[in-house]
């Protein structure tokens, strides 16, 4: 048992690192996901690894995956955290790629991998709906089978970014007299172009239209269109949620965040003294820096297992709930060090159109721009992709067998 | 002892229950926190006429003669509406000022208009690098002939776009942080030199980066004795803090109602999600520290004319435990309330906002833990 890299694998970093210092699209900076950037932006790095052939590390080869070890994609995703890279999207490649390369059949596979590997096809997904959240399976979109169409009507919420999208993938309710409301579940590919879907945008509390409600109305699908087996859909739709939930640790990324943190608490002055070296502020920085230490490690340890034949298993919900509390804490403390500049509410956030009060001068240190909007935006880190309550849940279910 | 509130106290609370609850509902709140103006001068007369914004002033300052326990209730109330009037910089603090400190002549040309809501006060004292600190000052008031010479930034001026007179700290003499050689200014905003920059602020109330470009003031701008204004400060900013600590008390309030409400509409898995054991442990952990609050609130309004250890040991104790509370109501309102928490349309987004907000504004838990510390 030992934490180090093999000199393949410092080889292997070096390549990579010289990757994306030649390769990362210089006007994308090092800010990270932002709302205001466009479509193009979203994806520019994404593209640029699709013609690598990086886009999907994850995946099988056959599918064109990269093969690397989880040690590689650890480092794959370190070196991306250190530019503050704007990643691929997880929709295509992290959630429903896995489910066609899985689930589907070869004119899916063919039909939709090479988007998604590529980035040309943006996906958006199709499970929330105003009464069925934490109860996903109490959804009520209903498909029903009309000749070779299902015709779907219901509306779904919380569609991230289905603005852009030309694809999503919608949990539909087949069968409504299932025995339990779980086995009535169909797993579905929409064009986002057919008619009768319809996006509207959510304002959120940082001010920023991220996420949709989608509402879909007499929408023809063909059915072949259907992913797997008719009313089979919630496995794969649990098969996908543990693979989300493996993303969403987000421990490089938190490693660059403390970072920055580190950085900007450096910038502030307190009594005379960097705030960074105020004992108080000092102590809940290593506080945050050894959870995620430990988090790490936890993460290594099940891709160490997944490499060992061991699918994302229920574990991976401690992934979810420590990666979004240590995500939430990290902007909370940095909203605490920029201190009386993170009330503003800065231009990016009130220049949607229709918004008064439009701020257009640089008020405070840039660093203290996104502090407060950042904030309230991690806060649906703990809500979605299954809240943290409902990761308890499977954890006390299939791990305590209570 | 006695934690009744008199009849009067009552009324006013009564009176204010019920203007907030006609004007001030959601989407009116809404629609003005996104208006140009982003506040409501007609509520500020309203306010005048109730007899609100003369409350906390002697009988012989033309006011009513109430005190800070007054303060205490008018906070509390508009804190459940998030009102974002100017009451704190106005009454509370340009009126503390100008109580403890102001001669004849200021009390004669200021309080008056305070009182019937014509003139509009913003407290300008933080600055870029000051940090909590109030006496870690840049702007300089130099002596030029009998006159003073203002020259300095302050930083988010909560309500300077709507305030015709500025009250102003600034350094008469000394090093940047010592804690002799600071003054206090009533500063017309309109005066030659005095640039703002005016912004909204995130909590959905509006703010000033306000620049002093040699700006003359005479010696009547001056507010109680040249550079001896620290304690004076400290005095009129722990008033403020506790006439805050009540808004956050009837903002968590609010928000933690809103909570339970919430669990009892929202159905998952066939019940109430308020049927879940795991989520009314947290509700009741919410309505505990609420409680708390509130009583650190009594705590440090009742301290406010104490010795002055008694009184800031008071005060960081309730800013610093409600800067918590806050915290912690904010974040598990939004969480109890799933997705929905999250949007723009819902009022409780709003109240996570202003309570997040209240914990930087006059010292943060450290700087009031430490405080607490060094004076325990």
């Amino acid at each position: 048992m030992n934490l180090e890299f093999t000199p393949e694998e410092v080889a292997f970093r070096e390549e990579v690192r010289s990757f994306i210092e030649a390769n990362y699209p210089k006007h994308l900076g090092d800010t990270g996901m932002r709302e205001d950037l466009s479509r193009e932006d979203f994806v520019a790095w994404h593209k640029v690894l699709g013609e690598k052939g990086w886009s999907t590390p994850a995946w099988p080869e056959a599918y064109g995956g990269t093969g690397w070890t989880p040690t590689q994609r650890y480092i794959w995703s370190e070196e991306n955290a250190r530019v503050n890279a704007l990643m691929p999207l997880p929709f295509g490649v992290s959630m429903v790629g896995p489910v066609i390369y899985t689930f589907g059949n070869e004119e899916q596979k063919a039909q939709h991998l090479p988007g998604i590997r590529s980035g040309e096809t943006w996906w958006c997904q199709g499970y929330s709906e105003p009464g069925a959240g934490s109860d996903l399976a109490s959804l009520k979109t209903t498909a029903v089978r009309d000749g070779d169409h299902y015709v779907i009507n219901g509306q779904k919420t919380w569609t991230t970014l289905a603005q852009h999208a030309d694809w999503g993938f919608f949990l539909c309710r087949t069968d409504p007299d299932a025995a339990k409301p779980q086995e009535g579940i169909s797993f579905i590919l929409l064009d986002m172009n057919t008619p009768g879907v319809e996006v509207r945008p959510i304002k959120l509390i940082d001010g920023g239209y991220e996420v949709n409600e989608t509402w879909l109305t007499d929408v023809r699908v063909p059915v072949e269109n259907l992913v797997g087996e008719e009313n089979k859909g919630w496995t794969y739709a649990k098969f996908l949620l543990a693979h989300e939930r493996s993303g969403i640790a987000g421990v490089a990324r938190s490693k660059r965040g403390v970072e920055k943190l580190r950085e900007i608490a450096g910038s502030e002055i307190l009594d005379g003294e960097p705030l960074m070296s105020d004992f108080d502020f000092a102590r809940k920085v290593s506080q945050l820096e050894i959870d995620l230490a430990a988090l790490e490690i936890t993460e290594l340890r099940t891709l160490a297992g997944e490499q060992a034949g061991k699918g994302p298993g229920p574990e991976s919900s401690i992934l979810k709930i420590k990666g979004t509390e240590i995500q939430q804490r990290l902007t909370e403390l940095t909203l605490e060090a920029v201190g009386s500049y993170g009330t503003p509410l800065y231009g990016n956030i009130a220049n949607v159109p229709g918004d008064a009060g439009s701020n257009q001068y640089p008020i405070g240190p840039e660093y203290a721009q996104h502090a407060a909007s950042t904030y309230f935006n991690m806060r649906k880190t703990s809500i979605y992709g299954g809240s943290n309550e409902i990761q308890r849940n499977i954890i006390t279910k299939m791990i305590l067998g209570l | 002892m006695d934690f009744n509130f008199t009849e009067e106290q009552d009324m006013v609370r009564d009176g204010l229950t019920r203007m907030v609850r006609e004007n001030y509902d959601w989407d009116t709140r809404r629609g003005v926190v996104a208006s140009e103006a982003g506040w409501r001068p007609e509520v500020w007369a309203q306010l005048a006429e109730l007899g609100i914004l003369g409350m906390p002033f002697s009988e012989e300052d033309g006011g009513f003669g109430g005190g800070a326990v007054d303060s205490m209730v008018v906070m509390e109330e508009f804190g459940k509406g998030l009102v974002v009037e100017p009451f704190v910089p106005t009454v509370v603090c340009a009126g503390g000022f100008l109580k403890h400190a102001g001669t004849a002549a200021q009390k004669e040309e200021h309080i008056g208009g305070i009182v019937d809501g014509s003139r509009i006060f913003a407290f300008a004292y933080a600055e870029p690098r000051g940090r909590y600190d109030y006496a870690n000052l840049e702007t300089t008031a130099k002596k030029d002939g009998g006159d003073y010479v203002l020259n300095g930034h302050k930083a988010v001026v909560i309500g300077a776009p709507w305030a015709s007179h500025l009250i102003v700290t600034a350094r008469t003499s000394g090093e940047r942080t010592d804690k002799q050689g600071i003054s206090v200014f009533v500063v017309d905003k309109s005066a030659d030199g005095v640039v703002t920059r005016d912004y909204p602020t995130i909590d959905g109330r509006h703010a000033s980066e306000v620049y002093f470009e040699n700006v003359t003031v005479s010696p009547e701008a001056l507010i109680g004795e040249e550079g001896n204004a620290l304690p004076l400060i400290e005095r009129v900013t722990d008033e403020a803090i506790a006439a805050q600590c009540a808004e956050a008390c009837g903002a968590m309030k609010v928000a933690h109602t809103m909570t339970v409400e919430y669990s009892r509409q929202r159905k998952q898995f066939g019940v109430p999600i308020g049927k879940f054991q795991v989520l009314q442990h947290r509700m009741v952990d919410m309505y505990t520290e609420y409680e708390q609050s509130v009583s650190l609130t009594y705590l440090a309004t009742l301290r406010l004319d104490a010795d002055e250890r008694t009184r800031q040991l008071a005060v960081s104790a309730a800013k610093a435990r409600i800067g918590q509370a806050a915290h912690h109501i904010g974040q598990e309102a939004i969480q109890i309330h799933g997705g929905m928490g999250m949007t723009d349309e819902l009022a409780i987004g709003a109240y996570f906002k202003r309570l997040t907000i209240f914990d930087s504004e006059f010292g943060n838990v450290d700087h009031h833990m430490k405080r607490h510390i060094a004076l325990s």
